[in-house]
């Protein structure tokens, strides 16, 4: 049993999210910075006229948040009837993963880790976690 | 509804409509009951009715219909004259076929419905035992009077039924709610109902999600001419800008003529006043003429929805409440009958809908005493106001002048929902009433959500939208003399305005931005829930169509946006939304839906004396009741830890989340050195921390100069040590860190908080103010 991801990279982590949920990825667009919002929250961009909201998913996975002007590739996630983009420092490849390549989180990885990452696949290179991405962009 | 045959569903759609129409006839008929063509108009419906049931087997419908038609037919033919009595077994009769119709909806069948009651009624009219039947008609009308239950306003009066056939009767009519509903339904489906039957065969139906999208498209085609309009003024290409002007001119009209296929005449929903108004006037013994002018003017057809329910609010308040009874009304020198108008006009690119009565009008005193009596205001705050102002208070959640709670109105649905669900399509409600002559209510509603026209603002690096319907005039502030022509009074910023006192909000406070240093500013002055303020923004871009995005959920708790657009040049810029922004910022109308925090932020208000005064950074200090602090302390700098994004303490054997209070009120501070003060709350087992710039005092405060101006998170400020100082809101700083903060509570919370009140004596905590 096998199942194709699309991988991407945050800090110095490769995170992978199952291809059906990916509707594309991006360069990097202008963000409108949304005032008060939430934190995680990285602003608006035009993506062909639909205005979409950007998760910046750094201060959640314990990293600094990126600078609000800071370019950014974008991956764009269908949740719900709506379309969320991620913001990642680099895209990589899609990749073929076989299941019994996957091992489910340690114990000692926090609560609130545990929630976003549902596993990881033991890579030749590293290792590649695996996201949640509802969880990941609950509001 | 799927298993329901085509034929039957023609069927129902079509009789749905003859029967909205028949309500109509029937009460003008009553007015006018010489009238041929409404006679004729009211047989021909019946009798297609009583046709297509007999032949879709209907047998209850088509009884029904028949004994209605046979007393039609009497009408018609002169035998018998319409009177009150007549028409209510008539409207009794529709009101039967509504159910059945509803019945045969939502189940396939016409099983359930009693229909004996109703024909046994009408064959009595019909076999001229009128006469004994019009003396007991008078009975049952004021039973609905005096009785505190009364059957459903909605339901038709239920006179004249003869002892036997009597008790079923009203168990029919009870049911009738439930099976209305898919009813409504069906109407809305149908976009384009013909008002005349003449108009039927040059008309088409369309589906309705099909002009929904058609308007969604539309709105990215005006997008992108924007976006063409931009690019060829900044070109020289003759040819471009000829091109541009025509696809301009082409959107234009485009987008007039996909508005005007959803466009509906307020008749829509104006054609079910008549009778609203009859059944309402009997049930409360009043004698009411009803005037609808400007039937014709036309909404948007999800518009006409959302305003239906709040205009037949403001109907039955006008009979219940406004119009007197005939009694009183000769006993002040007025005619008997009082006038209740519905005038609807297209004025200023809005349509105005206005309920009018001639009753006795609204008392700013009674209003005033009203407010008082429930708490909304206190004296001191309704002497400052003006009368036209003291009116507007009715509008107030948990407002009700009604002094006897009525069936009819008054139920504590009030006149706050009818403005929520008018300002929740972009519209607003005025009210203007005169002791003794009468009242009107305005209600002024855009012509379309979709795309909306508004003023495009600078504040710091961002672009911000305001409806153009909130905007009243800009101001320019001079460069060299905005310190100037902006004064202070305590801490609030005001602006002579043509001589009176224009209150001032700077968006970039409402953002939680830094405020620019630009050396120019604008105010814009805008109008929300009869309250004008000035909005000072850093520059005015430009005036433009914009096509309204809705915001994803994550950001519609934020309030202060209304939604997003798309800029010319393909940027996004936030909607305004004008009213939470004036509810947030303007003295009095914070509404707080929390009771716990309502129930704290009381407390706090009104025991506390003692005040610590905390500094967080840009010079700004901010003073917290010292009686709900537990502690004060001095921690390393290198204590704070990162927990998912939260920055939390280890904390006496607790891990405790911190907030920084600079942030949480828009301030920036300085970050501190090695050791950080730390302000501690704890309220049974949950403990929050609060990090400040600096801990300066700890004063009495003598309750002389406070300002009631309010801010996010803020009580108000105060004049201390000689120093404006910002009085913390505790609970709702504390609820943003630990949501959970107050849900322990036992159901007094002043008892809990007066218990802190010694922790924070703790002589370590006196020790630490020297920090």
């Amino acid at each position: 049993m096998s199942t194709q991801y699309v991988t991407f990279r945050i800090g110095e982590a490769l995170y992978g999210v199952e291809v059906m949920r990916i509707s594309e990825t991006l360069g990097h667009h202008p963000r409108t910075p949304v005032p008060l919002a939430p934190m995680g929250i990285a602003g608006l961009v035009n993506l062909r006229g639909q205005v979409v909201l950007t998760v910046d998913l750094r201060p959640r996975l314990g990293l600094p948040p990126l600078a609000a002007d800071a370019e950014s590739m974008m991956v764009v996630v269908e949740v719900a009837d709506d379309s969320i983009s991620l913001l990642v420092d680099e895209v990589g490849e899609v990749l073929t993963l076989d299941e019994d390549q996957f091992e489910s989180p340690p114990d000692t990885l926090g609560a609130d880790l545990r929630e976003l990452i549902t596993g990881a696949f033991k890579l030749e290179t590293g290792l590649l976690l695996t996201l949640d991405v509802d969880a990941a962009l609950a509001a | 509804m799927d298993d329901i045959d085509d034929i039957v569903r023609e069927f129902l759609i079509e009789s749905y409509e003859n029967l909205d129409q028949l309500d109509q006839d029937l009460v003008a008929l009553e007015g006018a009951p010489g009238s041929r063509d409404l006679l004729s108009s009211v047989f021909r419906t019946i009798h297609t009715i009583k046709g297509t049931s007999g032949f879709l087997a209907f047998s209850d419908l088509e009884r029904v219909a028949h004994v209605g038609e046979s007393l039609l037919v009497e009408l018609r033919d002169g035998r018998r004259e319409m009177d009150q009595h007549t028409t209510d077994v008539l409207l009794r009769m529709v009101d039967t076929i509504r159910d059945l119709l509803g019945c045969i909806e939502s189940t396939g069948a016409e099983s359930g419905i009693e229909v004996d009651g109703v024909i046994a009624v009408i064959q009595a009219a019909l076999d001229g035992t009128d006469v004994t039947e019009a003396a007991d008609a008078g009975t049952p009308d004021h039973a609905v009077i005096a009785a505190p239950t009364p059957a459903p306003a909605a339901a038709a009066p239920t006179p004249a039924a003869p002892a036997p056939a009597a008790p079923p009767a009203p168990a029919a009519v009870r049911v009738a709610p439930a099976p209305i509903k898919p009813v409504a339904a069906v109407q809305v489906d149908v976009p384009d109902a013909p008002t005349s039957r003449a108009t039927s065969d040059s008309s088409i139906r369309v589906d309705v999600d099909l002009l929904d999208a058609l308007m969604r498209q539309v709105g990215e085609l005006v997008l992108v001419r924007n976006q063409i309009a931009q690019l060829a003024g900044s070109d020289s290409d003759a040819e471009l800008t000829r091109s541009s002007q025509r696809l301009s001119l082409i959107a234009s009209e485009l987008q007039e003529g996909v508005m005007k296929t959803r466009m509906q005449p307020i008749d829509h929903i104006w054609s079910k006043m008549p009778r609203i108004v009859r059944d309402l006037s009997s049930a409360c013994g009043r004698e009411v003429r009803l005037d609808m002018i400007g039937g014709d003017t036309e909404l948007d057809r999800s518009l006409l929805e959302s305003v239906k329910d709040p205009l037949t609010h403001l109907v039955r308040n006008a009979i219940d409440h406004g119009i007197e009874s005939a009694a009183d009304r000769l006993a002040a020198g007025k005619p008997s009958t009082g006038v209740l108008t519905l005038r609807a006009y297209h004025a200023g690119g809005q349509v105005m809908v206005e309920v009018r009565d001639d009753g006795a009008g609204i008392n700013p005193e009674r209003v005033a005493a009203k407010a008082i009596e429930r708490g909304l205001k206190t004296v001191e705050q309704l002497e400052a106001m003006a009368p036209a102002d003291l009116l507007n208070l009715v509008f107030l959640p948990g407002f009700s002048t009604a002094a006897a709670v009525t069936n009819v109105s008054g139920r504590g649905v009030g006149m706050d929902v009818v403005r929520s669900n008018i300002e929740s399509i972009g519209g607003a409600v005025e009210v203007d009433s005169e002791v003794g002559r009468g009242t009107t209510w305005r209600l002024r509603i855009p012509l379309t959500l979709a795309i909306m026209p508004a003023l495009t603002v600078r504040s710091g690096s961002e672009i911000y939208a305001i409806p153009q319907v909130n905007l009243q005039e800009l101001v320019a502030l001079d460069t060299q003399k905005t310190q100037e022509a902006i004064e202070h009074i305590g801490s609030a910023e005001v602006y002579r305005l043509r001589g009176s006192l224009l209150p001032l909000v700077r968006l970039s406070d409402v953002l939680g931005q830094p405020r620019g240093d630009a050396g120019s500013a604008v105010i814009a002055v805008l109008q929300a829930d009869n309250q004008r303020f000035g909005l000072v923004v850093d520059r005015v871009l430009n005036n433009e169509e914009i096509v309204v995005k809705p915001l994803a959920a994550q950001l519609k708790s934020i309030g202060v946006f209304a939604g997003a657009t798309l800029m010319g040049d393909g940027q996004v810029a936030l909607i305004l939304d004008v009213q939470t922004i004036a509810r947030r910022t303007l003295t009095g109308e914070i509404v707080d839906t929390d009771q716990r925090a309502t129930a704290g932020r009381a407390t706090s208000s009104a025991e506390v004396n003692e005040l610590l005064v905390v500094g967080i950074g840009s010079g700004r200090r901010v003073a917290i009741p010292l009686a709900l602090v537990t502690r004060l302390e001095l921690i390393a700098a290198d204590r704070v830890e990162l927990v998912g994004g939260h920055e939390v303490i280890q904390y006496r054997d607790a891990i405790v989340p911190i907030s920084r209070l600079a942030r949480s009120l828009g301030s920036y501070d300085d970050d501190a050195g090695e050791e950080i003060p730390l302000v501690v709350f704890t309220r049974g087992a949950r403990t929050v921390a609060m990090v400040v710039s600096e801990i300066v005092e700890i004063v009495s405060d003598d309750g002389a100069g406070h300002s009631t101006v309010d801010d996010i998170g803020l009580l108000g400020s105060i004049v201390l040590s000689g120093r404006v100082t910002e009085l913390l809101d505790v609970p709702a700083a504390l609820t943003q860190v630990d949501p959970r903060f107050y849900d322990d509570a036992s159901d007094d919370p002043s008892a809990e908080l007066g218990g802190t009140l010694a922790a924070g004596l703790d002589p370590r905590s006196a020790e630490m103010v020297g920090v």
